[in-house]
């Protein structure tokens, strides 16, 4: 049983301008924090969220069995991100559908909701909009900036955009930007939901409907990309649902992995928002950091003075270890404190959020030296 | 090899301030040395995951590489020294990493067991491959898959158009300059490339 976490929300009146062009005003984020800030504000540690998870990272919610944050083996007392030495926040980014201002939200400008006309928002706005957090807690800079996969992208883009703001780095799963092949994997799954005739040019709220059938093929395909060849083998392996002779049928479940993967679509479909996948996926395809610098990621990381950690699972194709090794390459190129390690782990993606000795150990013993540096 | 005259012997080498490369930097322990004594910066290079942990445990940079897989992530000259301390005996690759090494430092220093320390010819001439506090494995289960001497590395760094700067033994943490070939359990090579 973990400790109790309650959310929190901050308004913000002022425009924010978005990388894509326009600005969103009148928004909310929500937030979670654990730990306490220290007397100097400097034991603040930002843990950064990816495609499907939210502000909430750790800890449940009162009375709501079973309800522990996405990373909560990773973060809380006593675990490799310590809350009795470190303050965390969890922040929901903009377009979310956890708390933050998202797309099911009423639009203040034209009292309609958002639907497909909220604004396109990248990597970098989010930061902006999670640097404009820390600004109302009072936090200058922080010990560290944590995020796997999409959030990866995150903590990388943070030591672009506010390089003094930031001491260490911690990038797990992660990638410099998406390959042509993952891009296509995101646009199957975009395909899916805008195709699906209940998605109803993004404006589905208004006509009391879900497009829950893209949304189930966009979860089963991300979930494929998610797991290796060989966890979905000892998992499920070529088992047959029921009995053991097949039936030879064309549109029943016959095999377990496609009744997993069914199961996974209609959960996810019953609470995340299309309008919100596109969104995610999208920010996803435009973090190239490298573009601006002719696609020289050297140059680009040229910026970042933060010491880092970067961590990779051999089984990760979706963001494999030669994508990290690229980002270690272009720190080495600038003479940064970097450290990296590739963990053999079965797993594929979802390694990143799983229970696994070396991993947390390596992760555990550096933010034990971040604690020891700031003497938390 | 890690005991603290060795350390010593090889840490005198590298000059103040220098940033170094230790390939194969086991649990850190000479880096983090050079970073404290001789305020030098870098990186290591490790395959182990419990040396990387440990590394990080003592906030020495280190990055999880095969070193059969090369050196490609380092520039040329990106380091004034690259360290090989009782690596290359592991490797399958032997001349192409030493190769590497040139190109990505500066300077390199090597130092791996010497076969051909009298005990070793001893024991071979006895018949049997030589275990020693030096070499404690069996044959079948060494993990020094490469058993050159002295000798052997002074023509093969020839061969690669290294200049050498300096080489001796080093035997009981003591610096062997007379017939370290024969003399010497452990040889030391500081290079140079073009």
């Amino acid at each position: 049983m973990s400790f109790i976490a309650t959310p929190q929300f901050l308004s913000f009146p002022d425009a924010l301008p978005l990388k894509g062009g326009g600005s969103l005003r009148d928004y909310t984020l929500a937030y979670e924090t654990y730990g306490r800030l220290n007397a100097d504000g400097s034991n603040a540690v930002l843990v950064c969220h990816a495609l499907n998870a939210s502000h909430h990272v750790a800890g449940v919610y009162e009375d709501q069995p079973r309800s522990e944050g996405w990373w909560d083996n990773m973060i809380g007392p006593g675990k490799p991100v310590d809350t009795n030495r470190f303050f965390v926040i969890g922040i929901n980014n903009l377009g979310s559908c956890f708390g933050s201002t998202g797309p099911m939200h009423l639009n203040a400008e034209t009292g309609e909701v958002y639907g497909a006309d909220f604004p396109v928002v990248t990597v970098e706005d989010w930061v902006n909009a999670q640097a404009l957090l820390l600004d109302r807690l009072g936090i200058g800079q922080l010990a560290a900036v944590l995020g796997g996969s999409l959030g990866g992208m995150q903590a990388l883009s943070w030591t672009l955009q506010y390089p003094d703001r930031v001491r260490h780095a911690v990038v797990v799963a992660s990638a410099p930007n998406l390959t042509a092949e993952n891009i296509a994997f995101n646009e199957v799954a975009r395909r899916a939901i805008v195709t699906d005739p209940d998605f109803h040019g993004g404006h589905f709220y208004r006509h009391g409907v879900v497009p829950k059938r893209g949304l189930r093929i966009a979860r089963m395909i991300g979930h494929i990309t998610y797991l290796s060849d060989d966890v979905m083998n000892e998992k499920f392996g070529r088992q047959l649902r029921e009995g053991l002779a097949p039936r030879y049928s064309t549109q029943d479940i016959e095999f377990q992995i496609e009744s997993y993967l069914r199961y996974q679509g209609d959960k996810f479909s019953d609470y995340f928002d299309a309008n919100t996948y596109l969104l995610i996926t999208r920010a996803l395809d435009y973090f190239d950091p490298a573009l601006a610098h002719g696609g020289n990621l050297t140059l680009a990381l040229a910026r970042a003075t933060a010491r880092f950690l970067l961590v990779s699972f051999t089984t990760d194709w979706r963001f494999s270890p030669a994508r990290s090794r690229e980002i270690v390459k272009a720190l080495l190129d600038n003479r940064r404190d970097v450290s990296y390690a590739e963990i053999d782990a079965p797993h594929g993606h979802d390694a990143f959020l799983l229970d696994d000795a070396r991993y947390h150990g390596v992760i555990g013993a550096y933010f034990n030296r971040i604690a020891e540096e700031l003497g938390a | 090899m890690s005991e603290r005259t060795t350390m010593d012997a090889i840490a005198r080498r590298v000059p103040h301030g220098a940033r170094v490369l230790d390939l194969g930097c086991g649990d850190g322990s000479l880096l983090a040395y050079l970073q404290r004594e001789r305020g030098c910066t870098g990186y290591g290079v490790e395959i182990d995951d419990a040396n990387v942990l440990a590394c990080v445990r003592r906030g020495v940079n280190v990055v999880q590489l095969n070193l059969e897989e090369g050196l490609a992530m380092f520039g040329d000259n990106a380091f004034d020294v690259v360290l090989q301390i009782d690596t290359l005996q592991h490797l399958r690759n032997t001349e192409v990493m030493l190769r590497e090494t040139a190109r990505v430092g500066k300077s390199g220093i090597v130092a791996f067991p010497n076969f051909a320390h009298w005990p070793n010819r001893l024991s071979v001439l006895r018949g049997r491959m030589p275990v020693t506090r030096r070499l404690p494995y069996q044959w079948y289960d060494t993990p020094n898959i490469r058993v050159g001497t002295f000798k052997d590395f002074e023509v093969l760094a020839t061969r690669n158009r290294l200049r050498i700067l300096d080489a001796f033994g080093l035997q009981n943490g003591r610096e062997v300059r007379r017939l370290p070939n024969a003399l010497a359990g452990t040889a030391v090579f500081h290079f140079e490339h073009d």
